[in-house]
């Protein structure tokens, strides 16, 4: 079996389990964001459940609309609140203690090795980093696991992508996963679990290792995965709120698919509006004008991420006429980010810095395109709309490659500003 | 039977372009219905008709889980939508609140714009009744059949509460 198969097994009381079986499962951990949590709670009215299955094994974390970006947003936020209190959920992330979901499960320990976890929101697939089997599901989905504390799924065939090779400089698991969509497609891997490996990706630290797996969804993935090896333990060891169980695909388990990247010469790559896996190398779009920067999202904005934009933007200012957002992922590395200098560099550089939020990812807010506007983005998704007015465009890469063409106010390689 | 009249798309039609991400915070369905589709054509809401049915390319409503997409269209009175393929999760979030999806790569190719089509979800059967052409559309596993039946995840999961 795939390291897939074997969670999903023993989460559904299973010896074994074949791809297209359907089975129930019993999560590990659910998480419902601000704006999920508020559909599930009107859904779980209507279901009659007052109470959810187990508040331990739920994290409820505001990302989308936090601060509150409007009257609607704050009653939206001030009702979860009240619930989260009502149903005696501890794992809560609030104004202050809050960030993306995505970044802050894994880093506050509360995604394992050998989870299932289901997420309210499509990049849930960002946990697949740990070796948790995990996969977003849409607000009734979440009301009925949160009311019954199980989930019916479709056991996933599993595609296998092997990167071979070495990294060359500014070279990141963006790049990786920006190439994986760009070969297989928005729906090359619909319906399946992507399990990432080889000798490159072995060589990933855990930031890179999320924002591949965050991005498995762009291929219509259901999940991401990476087996657990040293690199996961040691992450995993400092944080862990609870035991967990480490699995490893069989030698004999099947793929529908397998794919191998050769990473060794690799340039840093771009999509271009308006979809992920339209895919080139950043040379391609290179003087590209820019009206805006954004470094931020579930994708990009962890704290090595920040340290990477920073080692490129130290001492050196924005382009005038290119505005440059940086939003770090998560209170905790926002803190970070501060000790380290990391936000005073940005600030020199003329960005605008701002608290925790998905904010300009969705278009939500602070960071919203106006029509024509073309942005490059560190986000995961630049479809018709996504930033803000439909004639908008994004460009999705790096956080080096952001860096850079902020500085430059036109795409840019990073070694173009060295 | 769900019976009306064809709007078609293209390929991965994905929900930044059913509902825009500026409309996320309405959690009422009706008050988003109005701009279905918004992001392909603004003026959607105004030309279609509750009842009509959209036939759409692969991959139809890929990209986030927002329930506000396939909810729109339920609200909007949207009487079907058939496709190739779904992205899983807007296939899960439409069985789960009762919006009729269908799988068939062949209707979804033949059937034209301003078509009137006929679909029997019990069935999965799809009557193009301006070409008189009938398709089998893929027909869902048991499983889901019994929560469809069920009239969705709510009374589903009423019924296993115990809830009257
Ligand atoms: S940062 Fe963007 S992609 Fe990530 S959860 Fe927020 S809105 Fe979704």
């Amino acid at each position: 079996m795939t390291i897939t198969e074997k969670i999903l097994a023993a989460h559904a009381g299973k010896a074994a389990v074949e791809p297209g079986e359907f089975i129930v499962a019993r999560p590990d951990m659910v998480m419902g964001n601000d704006l999920s949590t508020a559909g599930a709670i009107g859904v779980l009215r209507k279901m009659g459940a007052a109470k959810v299955f187990d508040p331990e094994k739920i994290a409820i974390v505001f990302d989308h609309i936090v601060p509150a970006r409007d009257i609607q947003a704050a009653d939206l936020l001030k009702g979860v609140r009240q619930w989260v209190r009502e149903q005696g959920i501890r794992h809560f992330f609030d104004e202050g203690r809050h960030g993306i979901a995505h970044i802050i499960l894994p880093e506050q320990g509360l995604a394992l090795p050998g989870n299932l976890i289901i997420g309210g929101d499509s990049h849930s697939c960002t946990y697949g980093a740990v070796g948790a089997f995990s996969t977003g599901v849409g607000h009734t989905d979440l009301a009925g696991v949160l009311a019954l504390g199980e989930i019916w799924l479709k056991v996933p065939a599993s595609i296998k992508s092997t990167y071979h090779g070495t990294l060359g400089p500014w070279i990141m698991g963006k790049d990786l996963i920006l190439a994986t969509i760009g070969k297989i497609g928005i729906d090359g891997a619909l319906y399946q679990a992507m399990e990432f490996r080889g000798p490159a990706l072995a060589t990933l630290g855990m930031s890179e290792r999320l924002t591949m797996c965050n991005m498995a969804i762009e291929a219509g993935g259901k999940s991401g995965i990476v087996a657990p090896d040293e690199v996961t333990l040691s992450y995993v060891r400092e944080r862990a709120t609870r035991p967990w169980t480490v699995y490893q695909s069989d030698p004999d388990a099947r793929y529908v698919a397998e794919y191998d990247f050769e990473i060794t010469g690799m340039r840093p790559q771009v999509a271009k509006p308006f979809s992920p896996d339209n895919v080139v190398p950043v040379d391609e779009v290179a003087g590209t004008p820019l009206d805006q920067v954004f470094i931020g999202s579930c994708t990009n904005a962890k704290l090595e991420d920040l340290r990477i934009a920073a080692r490129i933007l130290r001492g050196k200012k924005a382009h005038a006429g290119t505005r440059l957002i940086v939003i770090p992922a998560s209170t905790w590395i926002w803190n970070q980010a501060l000790k380290e200098g990391l936000l005073e560099i940005f600030a020199e550089a003329g960005a605008a810095v701002s608290t925790p939020t998905c904010g300009a990812c969705f278009g939500g807010h602070t960071g919203v395109l106006g029509a024509g506007e073309v942005c490059l983005s560190t986000s995961n998704r630049n479809f018709v709309g996504r930033m803000g007015h439909p004639t908008a465009q994004s460009y999705l890469a790096n956080p080096a490659v952001a860096a850079a063409s902020a500085i430059k106010g036109c795409i840019a390689a990073p070694e173009e500003v060295l | 039977m769900i019976r009306g009249r064809v709007w078609k798309f293209g390929d991965d039609v994905n929900t930044d372009v059913i509902m825009p991400g500026k409309y996320l915070a309405m959690h009422d369905p009706a008050e988003i219905a109005p701009y279905i589709m918004e992001g392909i054509d603004p003026d959607f809401g105004k030309k279609a008709k509750p009842g009509d049915i959209i036939v759409a390319g692969k991959n139809f409503g890929c990209g986030s889980s927002r329930e506000t997409a396939p909810g729109g269209l339920k609200a909007f009175g949207i009487g079907a939508i058939i496709a190739p393929t779904f992205a899983r999760i807007f296939l899960r979030n439409a069985v789960n609140i009762g919006l009729p999806v269908l799988e068939c790569p062949a209707a979804a190719a033949d059937i034209r714009e301003g078509d009137v089509v006929a679909v029997e979800m019990a069935t999965g059967r799809i009557t193009d009744e301006t070409t008189g052409r009938t398709y089998q559309a893929s027909p869902f596993p048991p499983f889901l059949q019994e929560l469809i039946a069920a009239g969705g995840l709510i009374p589903y999961v009423r019924r296993r509460l115990g809830v009257a």
